[in-house]
């Protein structure tokens, strides 16, 4: 039977839901012509008719509570359970964000020990923790970079250098916040080509925006070399910090020359991430640019902790309010949990897991960077594509089948049929054991019968869906008579 | 406390798989001069330790479930029935990523597609994307469609627009793809925006109820004197209002955008909160962000896909126009089973006693001597004339409320369904009952 939508459930007068009684004068004083005739155009349902709606849709979808989702760059790690019960807090959960500072001081402390911790983490020296997501807190990165070259009174750099590895949001970013890209290839062994860095380096270059481990899990070992050729041109290093998963607490941005770092708290944070969002994309800065950072920060004196609006060189506001302080409120929880050495053991073991995983798939697929990687690794088809005509989009369907969120795939673009493997810490051998089966049984079913796979997915609620008609003819809502 | 399933004695066997002998081994890549000993910060806690420690500083906040708040400003306390949360609860849907993978996320893509049609519904437009950050950073990026739609731009922005979202539209125009006109109005109304639309405006800010909580009853004349001069209308509307209120559509808006927090997601200090966007069908492609459409499976059967992919960043990479990818997908879905909960009655009831209680307490208020500011029709919000509002809310506060916004020389109260006649009494009482300068 089909699924059928809230819509097509609908039963005129059969929705309960009520408010108490009022005790005031039920007069409207509004003119008529500013008013809808009828009740607005909702589904009618009762209330267990709607929560089974959408019980059924959740049991039609994949979390990382049902299983291995090693989705590269997206780190899904598992989400601790202590953070929703703390996100949940009556004193956290319902604050209005304009009530008094004075009656709100337990939460502008977990905020400034958040940014304090944040600081210590990436050695930065001061956060905003407004952005929304990541992608804003990059578009906030590029327009600090932007105004602290203005206030210098250098107009001449309007240029943005992006590898061609970077995630796409990164040049999207640059073009948003009014930038040209300039991108940079990498070189053989998958880092950014220090040559080419130096020929794209003039003074019409605001600065670099880098992932460190990059896209293809590698760490990028000229750092050192890349900053100074940045910084010697007069540019900023500005850090992505999606996978900083890979070196949590045992190397730091801000020790490598980076003057702008976003992290995903979504990521390597823990908060889950709701089927896409909300997330957090906090932004840490060196001291010279601080005084850009968007309005408030939280301060602290002598009576308490109190926002900070007094920021002349501010660039103003991403948000209206304070960012998503529910997801800030998870990813605190989760570094009190961690400590010091628990945050070093979360790398250690990113690192570990995508090593072994590496190792039992090096003999099956194609492993083009086939050494030491950080958090995540690239896989490849290799001969099962040129020799039985089996893509990585196949692989990924076939997974479904066996009960995995397939790895990200066709990214980084610099590899052809790329399958981007990130386990992560939090998954344990006989898991990665279990992947490494179910990969290697593909292998073998590509080999024998590529049909089990161009036809896959077999045992999922719907088989393999069109998105070319999708985009060709789009239907962005229900409609009753459509 | 980790979440780390490996024990030492596996993580070691792993290690020699590796051929290694240590974890440091596994960082060989990165300079010796980058490796640190210990982050500065304390060990871990257990989860006792935590749930002490939370509750301790959540506990130094005054919430809103001890104190009744008259606060509005952006932020609506309404009330949000418990299944919402109950379903939100359900780990499938909130540790889920990006619904990337069709088949495996039909419940996630078929969700999003009835949040669209909910948002289109209750505004009246063709379509709606799957979520923005908030409703301040729609507009700015509503902003954006209308500068790149018409090769104008100028945005006209009355300053009966929600100044901090008037801040936000200013931080994203900063790269110069549009410019702002900010108009200074009087009458607590847009109407003046009229004298300064030309052909050089790419869009016209309506925000409808208003920063002060008016209607702007104009709205449909901007709109038309707008589109003469080809120019957009984008509107900024409380989705609570639309329970009660005509559709923005049928005032002529070419893009709806807003502040979904009302819908379902708690106050929680500010965000997670949940932008809202739609659009008339002729911006279809311009629209941001994740869209999901209708489909099929290989066996003809209905399923649903995120679609039209090649307006976004991950493949348009720098000519992208807009950066947008984690949205609040989590808060989206919590509006759509909040309104799938309320339904047409409630939401139209919900709109109706906000505005009741907010007619009570302009009466009651107006018989202690307390002038409203502007004189326009409002519909949950409006805004008193005080000499010193912030004596005023610390009066208030002494007497166990939360006051309202602040304004130069008065205070903007807002009123929702679980406001009760008592709370808007007292209210009543200490304002009425304090001095106010003439």
């Amino acid at each position: 039977m089909q699924n059928k939508l809230l819509f097509e459930r609908s039963v005129a007068g059969s929705n309960s839901f009520r408010l108490p009684p009022s005790d005031v004068p039920e007069e409207v004083s509004l003119p008529t012509e500013m008013l809808r005739p009828d009740n607005p155009p909702l589904p009618d349902l009762p209330e267990n008719e709607a929560v089974r709606h959408f019980t059924r849709l959740s049991k039609r979808a994949y979390g990382v509570d049902d299983g291995f989702y090693p989705l590269g760059s997206c780190t899904m790690k598992y989400n601790p359970k202590i953070n929703e019960w703390a996100a949940r807090l009556p004193g956290f959960a319902e604050l209005h964000p304009l009530q008094p500072e004075a009656t709100v001081q337990g939460a502008l402390e977990l905020m400034y020990n958040l940014e304090r911790a944040l600081c210590e983490v990436t050695g930065m020296d001061r956060f905003t923790l407004q952005p929304a997501a990541g992608a804003q807190g990059e578009l906030t990165g590029a327009m600090i970079i932007a105004a602290y070259h203005a206030k210098r009174g250098d107009t001449r750099r309007t240029k943005m250098i992006v590898p061609d590895s970077a995630h796409g949001t990164n040049p999207a970013t640059a073009n948003m916040a009014g930038f040209d890209v300039i991108e940079v290839k990498s070189n053989e062994r998958g880092l950014v080509d220090v040559p080419s860095l130096r020929a794209a380096m003039s003074e019409e270059v605001a600065g670099i925006m880098l992932t460190n481990p990059n896209t293809l899990g590698l760490f990028e070992e000229e750092i050192a070399e890349i900053a100074a050729i940045v910084h010697a041109g007069g540019g900023l290093l500005y850090y992505d910090g999606a996978n900083l998963n890979g070196i949590l607490g045992v190397a730091r941005p801000g020790d490598m020359g980076f003057d702008i770092v976003h992290l995903n708290l979504h990521k390597t944070f823990s908060t889950p991430h709701g089927g896409g969002g909300p997330g957090s994309g906090v932004v840490g800065v060196k001291d010279h640019l601080a005084p850009f950072l968007p309005s408030p920060l939280v301060a602290k004196n002598d009576e308490g902790y109190y926002f900070d609006y007094d920021r002349p060189d501010s660039i103003g506001k991403m948000l209206a309010f304070h960012g998503n302080f529910s997801v800030l409120v998870r990813a605190y929880t989760y570094l009190l949990a961690l400590g010091a050495e628990g945050l070093r053991e979360v790398s250690e073991n990113a690192v570990l897991n995508a090593n072994y995983l590496r190792m039992k798939l090096r003999d099956h697929y194609h492993i083009p960077f086939d050494r030491l990687c950080k958090h995540e690794f690239i896989a490849t088809p290799g001969r099962l594509k040129e020799e039985y005509g089996v893509t990585t989009l196949d692989i990924a369907k076939r997974l479904l089948d066996y009960g995995y969120h397939p790895p990200t795939i066709y990214f980084p673009l610099i590899v052809p049929e790329a399958l981007l493997i990130e386990p992560t810490e939090t998954e344990s051998r006989q898991r990665l054991d279990d992947f490494a089966a179910a990969m290697i049984k593909i292998a073998s079913e590509a080999i024998a019968d590529a049909r089990l796979l161009k036809e896959a997915p077999h045992n999922m609620p719907v088989q393999r869906v069109d998105e070319v008609g999708a985009a060709r003819k789009p239907i962005l809502r229900y409609q009753a008579n459509a | 406390m980790t979440y780390i399933p490996n024990p030492p004695t596996v993580r070691q066997e792993m290690l020699r798989a590796l051929g290694m002998n240590n974890t440091k081994e596994l960082f060989a890549d990165i300079p010796a001069q980058y490796h640190m000993e210990r982050l500065n910060l304390p060990s871990g806690l257990s989860e006792l330790e935590l749930k002490r420690k939370l509750t301790s500083m959540a506990s130094k906040n005054l919430s809103t479930t001890s104190y009744p708040t008259f606060l509005g400003a952006g932020a609506y306390d309404h009330y949000i029935p418990v299944a919402v949360d109950q379903l939100l609860l359900r780990s499938e849907f909130a540790t889920t990523y990006t619904p990337y993978q069709a088949e495996l996320s039909q419940g996630i893509l078929q969700a999003i597609f009835e949040y669209q049609t909910l948002i289109c519904d209750l505004t009246g437009m063709d379509v709606a994307n799957a979520s923005m950050y908030d409703g301040a950073s729609a507009l700015a990026e509503a902003c954006n469609v209308a500068a790149d739609a018409t090769r104008r731009k100028t945005v006209l922005l009355p300053d009966t627009v929600n100044p901090n979202y008037r801040q936000v539209v200013a931080t994203y125009g900063r790269s110069s793809k549009y410019s702002v006109q900010v108009i200074a109005t009087s009458d607590g109304s847009a109407t003046e925006v009229l004298g300064h639309i030309n052909e050089e405006t790419a869009a016209v800010v309506l925000q409808h109820p208003n920063w002060f909580g008016n209607l702007e009853t104009q709205a449909q004349a901007i709109a038309e004197k707008a589109h003469a001069h080809k120019a957009l209308v984008i509107m900024v509307v409380d989705p609570i209002s639309l329970g009660l209120l005509k559709p923005p559509a049928q005032l002529g808006a070419d893009m709806v955008v807003g502040e979904g927090q009302a819908l379902g997601s708690p106050l929680a200090f500010g965000g997670p909160y949940l932008g809202f966007f739609a659009a008339k069908n002729n911006l279809m492609r311009r629209v941001p962000g994740r869209l999901v459409g209708q489909t099929t499976d290989r066996n003809g059967q209905r399923a649903f896909v995120l679609t039209l992919q090649a307006r976004e960043q991950h493949i348009r990479r720098e000519k992208a126009s807009s950066n947008i990818c984690s949205n609040q997908a989590l808060n989206a879905l919590a509006a759509t089973i909040y309104l799938a909960l309320v339904g047409p009655r409630g939401l139209r009831e919900i709109a109706l006693r906000s505005h009741q209680l907010a007619n009570y307490a302009a009466k009651q208020l107006a018989s202690r001597g307390i002038e409203l500011k502007f004189q326009q029709p409002f519909f949950k919000e409006f805004a008193i004339k005080l000499a010193d509002p912030a004596a005023a809310n610390k009066r208030l506060l002494e007497n166990g409320i939360i006051g309202g916004y602040e304004l130069k020389g008065g205070m903007l109260l807002a009123f929702t369904e679980k406001r009760t006649k008592a709370e808007i009494d007292r209210l009543v009482d200490v304002l009425g009952g304090m001095k106010h300068a003439e």
